[in-house]
């Protein structure tokens, strides 16, 4: 029978399968980070128990790490979370990469770049945009602390077996159209939790023709749209990205495994639980106007009226979120003015990412009043970035250069955008505070933040910069 | 963790949608390393404004719903991060129950692991619940074994729930020490895979 890759990998990772229970799934790959583990390996000290297989964890700092001075964490819980770290790694045998690690950088970003993520694994951690690894073709999912102290003490997590849904992507993306855009628009479309209960697959021609880093922004959001994971079929696209890959298979033993990672793609004709597509047509470079992923349009649009919404409930949400973000009704995106751009984030903070950004304002110079970050997703990023000369590119226009990390995404560390001011974000959510408390997000794609630095305002990217000439 | 079978007490109405992680618990509080002490930062910038004073208007400043031990919230609660700070914060404020239509998977997973438990009733009727609730304080009485909500007038709501995770909650379980007992299988996939 013609199965799909979410079937194929969950059948192969069953320790335990009983009727009327959920499954007892094994974990290839556990990831962590400062944030949501310490809670879990107290757990482990309380109760006498061991890390059952620390070679299949990897640890790194991301969420608080400075940007600017590595050396100096001014915030003692923070400097405390992140000594911890270090300190349970130490004491269980994890492998971590440091903050002055050279191979430190956001978990989802080093997690490819090392070549630990890997087609067919079975991939956690304790956070949502885990589903970045679904690009690979992984069964990659966040999970919470409790989970990571379960997965740390058995290797194992109790599962039941989700609905599949499947996202299909009909035509041609058009140029000037960015993997951000698509992915905004699917949410936007259907919504911020028809993925609820779900594991999806993305599917079509255009996702085909889509480099790793696109799938990994698609896959990276799949959370915004209520999935716990997303994931594409591998192909040889996967296959050459992982070639040669630090913790990747070498030699002829690569040769095997990608022959078995592509067997993994889902068979023609299997079905799914539901299917939705969306057709490129639809798909224009997108930003978001409210406090939620779905609450976006095309950069042509507008902010909605009031009256566009029948339900009551709905209005009172848009109202509400309006408010907050300090908008009229009927307001043109393109009239809205910025103070603070941010480039970064396990969404948008890879080399083609950065590489699409300085496209846009080479030799060109970030707004008077507004102010312009970027902050590679990891120092391997940064490396590669500065060895291409972007970095010159940002500073020259105005941007500041920064260490690689979690960022202004969340906040928590000192990059944070102060109340009532508006940013331009490449980030993952937009919700109420999270940039700051009373910071106003919007989220778009590399080129088009930068477009918004340079102008000062929300800007059609194709229109004033030809980026895909 | 704490076992979970009967609560009665006055539900709080948080008449919203979408209400996110973070929301719940926001950003600047999830650096302790303890489980415990979040409840006084939940729903923080919806509590306080910027000066620390309580906000008017916000359920959780009502006095009439103090002690109370069921939230009552619209579809999709709990939504974005997986950070299980959320429930730490909602167990801590003093909620032991949850009553929406809907969850986020990942939020929802996390309150099984503490012990609270997010009940999904149909969108009627949790409206109904909350224009009760917020016309004047109504007590309920949630009871897990039977799977139901009652309420004053006798009018009884019945969820469903995995029985898997129904007995989890009752008995209040340590789920690591359960899957130990799967130790040898553990052990045997990881020879099988090994070898494949």
């Amino acid at each position: 029978m013609a199965k799909t890759i979410i079937d194929k990998i969950w059948d192969r990772h069953i320790v335990v399968g009983e009727p009327g229970k959920p499954d007892l799934l094994y974990i290839d790959l556990h990831l962590l980070h400062e944030v949501t583990s310490p809670q879990a390996f107290e757990g482990l000290r309380l109760n006498g128990r061991k890390v059952r297989r620390p070679d299949l964890c990897f640890a790194t700092m991301d969420h608080n790490v400075p940007t600017v001075n590595r050396k100096v964490i001014k915030d003692p819980i923070a400097r405390k979370q992140i000594r911890t770290l270090a300190e349970n790694c130490e004491e269980f045998g994890v492998p971590l990469a440091d903050v002055d690690h050279p191979d430190q950088g956001i978990v989802h970003v080093i997690g490819p770049e090392l070549g630990l993520t890997q087609p067919g694994k079975t991939i956690v951690c304790g956070d949502s945009h885990t589903s970045t690894h679904g690009a690979f073709g992984a069964l990659a999912f966040g999970i919470g602390t409790s989970e990571v102290e379960h997965v740390l003490s058995t290797q194992t997590l109790w599962q039941s077996r989700p609905k599949t849904l499947e996202i299909r992507i009909d035509g041609e993306i058009a140029p000037g159209v960015a993997a951000k855009d698509i992915i905004l628009a699917i949410i936007a479309k259907f919504g911020t939790d028809m993925g609820t209960g779900h594991i999806v697959e993305y599917t079509g021609e255009a996702i085909r023709k889509l480099s790793m880093e696109e799938r990994m922004t698609i896959c990276n959001m799949s959370i915004e749209a209520g999935a716990r994971a997303g994931l594409i079929s591998p192909d040889e696209t996967t296959v050459e990205y992982l070639r040669g890959r630090k913790y990747a298979p070498q030699g002829e033993a690569f040769e095997k495994a990608a022959e078995d990672w592509l067997s993994l793609a889902s068979d023609e004709g299997a079905e799914y639980d539901k299917s939705v597509s969306i057709h490129s047509d639809e798909i224009e470079p997108f930003i978001t106007w409210g406090t939620n992923p779905g609450m976006g349009d095309g950069i042509s649009g507008h902010v909605p009226y009031a009256s566009d919404f029948e339900n009551e409930l709905e209005r009172d949400s848009f109202l509400r979120a309006i408010e907050y973000m300090g908008l009229e009704e009927g307001q043109k995106f393109t009239d809205i003015e910025i103070q603070h751009v941010f480039i970064g984030s396990c969404t948008n903070a890879r080399l083609s990412d950065l590489r699409e950004a300085a496209r846009v304002i080479e030799g060109k110079k970030v707004r008077d009043g507004v102010r312009a970050i970027v902050v590679p997703g990891s120092r391997t990023v940064k490396k590669q970035a500065e060895e291409q000369g972007l970095d010159k590119v940002f500073t020259e226009a105005g941007f500041e250069w920064r260490e690689s990390g979690c960022s202004m995404c969340l906040a928590m560390n000192d990059d944070v955008v102060p109340a009532g001011e508006r940013c331009a974000s490449t980030s993952n959510r937009n919700f109420e505070g999270r940039q700051g408390t009373g910071a106003r997000t919007h989220l778009m794609s590399p080129a088009m933040a930068a477009a918004a630095a340079v102008n000062g305002r929300f800007t059609d990217v194709r229109e004033e910069f030809a980026v895909h000439a | 963790m704490k076992p979970i079978n009967e609560v009665t007490s006055v539900l709080t109405p948080l008449d919203r949608s979408n209400v996110d992680t973070d929301q719940i618990i926001s950003k600047e509080f999830l650096k302790r390393i303890e489980r415990t002490g979040f409840g006084k930062y939940l729903f923080y910038h919806w509590r306080f404004d910027a000066e620390g004073n309580k906000r008017d208007g916000f359920v959780l400043n009502d006095p009439r719903f103090d002690g109370s031990e069921i939230l009552v919230a619209r579809e999709n609660f709990g939504c974005g991060s997986s950070r299980e700070h959320a429930p730490w914060a909602i167990l801590d404020y003093g909620f032991r129950v949850v009553i929406s239509p809907s969850y986020a998977d990942i939020f929802y997973n996390n309150c099984m692991k503490n012990g609270i438990l997010p009940i999904r009733l149909p969108e009627e009727e949790v409206e109904e619940l909350l224009a009760k609730g917020k016309a004047e304080p109504v007590s309920l009485a949630v009871n897990l074994a039977e799977q139901t909500v009652t309420q004053p007038d006798g009018t009884v709501h019945r969820f469903d729930i995995d029985p898997y995770w129904k007995e989890m909650l009752l008995n209040g379980w340590d789920e690591i020490a359960l899957t130990f007992k799967y130790e040898d299988q553990i052990t045997k996939y990881e020879e099988v895979m090994q070898r494949a």
